[in-house]
């Protein structure tokens, strides 16, 4: 299964090491990675196929979601499929 | 693989402008749970909708979060309750409502829908006793919705019910009187009713449907706000082709999440209702589309017109993007759910006569539309012949959904609460309909409904 995180929030050090070391821990590997900073607003979207995860999407959610909260962030992780659903055919 | 831009629309579609799935709906068949003795019968509906329905929020709220769209609302509709009851014992079946409310308590659903009657040509012992039941079951319970279908094409108007749905409405109105008349928030007068509709408060689930379907409502007022925002200048081509790309992306998302639904809850998958439906939140208005489009205010000459552009562009957008289109699908419009009607009502640009031409090019009708508590049981019938009129000569839906509003008068503004929002009382013209409602008896069909 693959799934787009996104990561918004005010640009400071180790916001990508904070969340992929949640993603190594979870046995995800990265497709896909994107970052920019609009006017100190930083923003990262991911890529990542949880197929050889080690741990099931609620719990990723939970831990992603945790992290967020740790570095006063918004991280969200959706299921691929929405994306696909609305913007391709 | 996708570009940044299209995932970043997705999330601002859903952070910012409250895209969202408005129902899952699952619809149950109660057909085998007809009984001699009422208490027998009760505990069968009872058993059935609990033991199927079990999983139906939680199975919500998992999608939910695995997709990251908001499920505002999972419910229930049944077979319509005058069906199921007729051949029991029971002569109050306000006691029916009773375990439909119980039912749904017991599996987190805030509304089951289906406290229903067909009556458009006449009316069965059931019927009698379901409509007579109606003020009693609306005022003691507070999760189940009625509907009663006065009228079809085919078949015409029967005009006995719908004077007596008047009389209905005002004793439901008295009877929750400390609560602005609620009751009637939760009861449709129908003209050709969809079977298989998951917006509540219409929802029932019809003799036609399978034994247990999932029905999906979608909504986004404000992400087509935004499209229609986005071609400011451009001529009306634009405007619709706008609009269809926005509808087709809203429903694609239904289409999925009713596909996902109906895998997890090993329930055939029945169809997407393409309306487009408003909440009291700003920013989430039918009311703003039509103002985006160039009207002063919604109300103002040119509403119909307007209306009648969004409501055909959001159906020929969503109709490809999901395999089975039913219920009701078209923008819905009412007021008090609506903060940009609100407004035009308040204002003087809305009244109830404009908004009965706008029903003839929507897809519902009068709708959550309080007036003055001294309103006679007669104009609020000949309110709803009107309305079911244009529903059975234009071979379309539509629907009365009316509060009259005890001890309140026009510029007064009803609070209901949630998502059925406030009603600021409107205008009813003071003419007497008495005669005309007191005739009775059906008016024939219209001569195109013999098509054979």
């Amino acid at each position: 299964m693959r799934a787009v995180i996104t990561v918004l929030g005010c640009d400071r050090v180790g916001i990508i090491a904070a969340v992929t070391a949640v993603l190594a821990e979870s046995n995800a590997n990265i497709l896909d990675i994107s970052q920019t900073i609009v006017s100190d607003l930083f923003t990262m979207i991911m890529i990542v196929d949880l197929s050889a995860s080690n741990i099931d999407f609620q719990t990723l959610h939970a831990r992603l979601t945790g992290k967020g909260q740790d570095l006063g962030m918004e991280i969200r992780l959706q299921r691929e499929e929405i994306f696909r659903s609305m913007h391709r055919i | 693989m996708f570009n940044r831009n299209e995932i970043v629309e997705t999330i601002t579609m859903i952070e910012q402008e409250n895209l969202d799935i408005r129902t899952i709906t699952m619809g149950i068949s109660l057909r085998d749970c007809s009984a001699e003795s009422s208490a027998a019968a009760r505990r069968r509906i009872y058993d059935k909708v609990t033991s199927r329905a079990g999983k139906l929020v939680q199975t919500g709220r998992d999608i939910e979060r695995e997709f990251g769209i908001p499920i505002i609302n999972t419910r229930i509709s049944v077979t319509p309750i005058s069906m199921v009851a007729e051949s029991s014992d029971e002569t109050d079946y306000a006691r029916f409502a009773e375990t439909l409310d119980a039912a749904a308590k017991a599996v987190g659903v805030n509304f089951i829908g289906g406290f229903s009657a067909l009556v458009h040509k006449g009316y069965t012992k059931g019927d009698h006793l379901l409509v007579q039941a109606l003020p009693q079951a609306l005022a003691t319970t507070s999760r189940v919705c009625a509907s009663v279908n006065v009228a079809t094409t085919k078949a015409g108007i029967n005009m006995d019910a719908v004077r007596d749905m008047g009389r209905v409405i005002k004793e439901a109105a008295r009877l929750t009187a400390d609560q602005g008349g609620l009751a009637c928030a939760k009861l449709v007068v129908f003209a050709n009713v969809p079977e298989d509709n998951p917006f509540m408060a219409g929802a029932f689930h019809g003799v036609g449907e399978p034994e247990c379907v999932i029905n999906v409502g979608v909504s986004g007022p404000g992400v087509v706000a935004r499209a229609v925002k986005s071609t400011q200048g451009a001529d009306f081509g634009a405007v619709s082709e706008a609009i269809k790309k926005m509808a087709f992306k809203i429903t694609r998302m239904g289409q999925l999440v009713a596909q996902e639904a109906s895998q997890r809850l090993q329930v055939p998958f029945g169809i997407v209702d393409l309306s487009l439906a408003p909440t009291p939140a700003i920013g989430d208005s039918v009311a703003h589309i039509l103002e985006e489009m160039g009207l002063e205010k919604c109300g103002c000459p040119g509403t119909t017109a307007a209306l009648a552009l969004l409501n055909d562009a959001v159906k020929k957008g969503g109709v490809m993007a999901s395999s089975y289109v039913g219920g009701l699908s078209g923008a819905f419009i009412p007021v008090s759910e609506d903060a940009g009607m609100i407004d035009a009502v308040l204002c003087g640009a809305l009244t109830l006569e404009k908004l009965e031409a706008m029903t003839c090019v929507c897809s519902v009708g009068l709708d959550m539309i309080a007036v003055p508590g001294d309103t006679s049981a007669a104009t609020i019938s000949a309110i709803i012949a009107d309305e079911v009129a244009i529903g059975v000569v234009n071979q379309k839906t539509t629907a009365v959904r009316i509060i009259p509003a005890p001890g309140r008068v026009v510029g007064d503004v009803v609070e209901f609460g949630g998502l059925l929002g406030s009603g600021p009382v409107m205008k009813v013209n003071a003419f007497s309909a008495e005669a005309f409602i007191g005739r009775g008896g059906r008016i024939p069909a219209p001569l195109h409904s013999l098509r054979n």
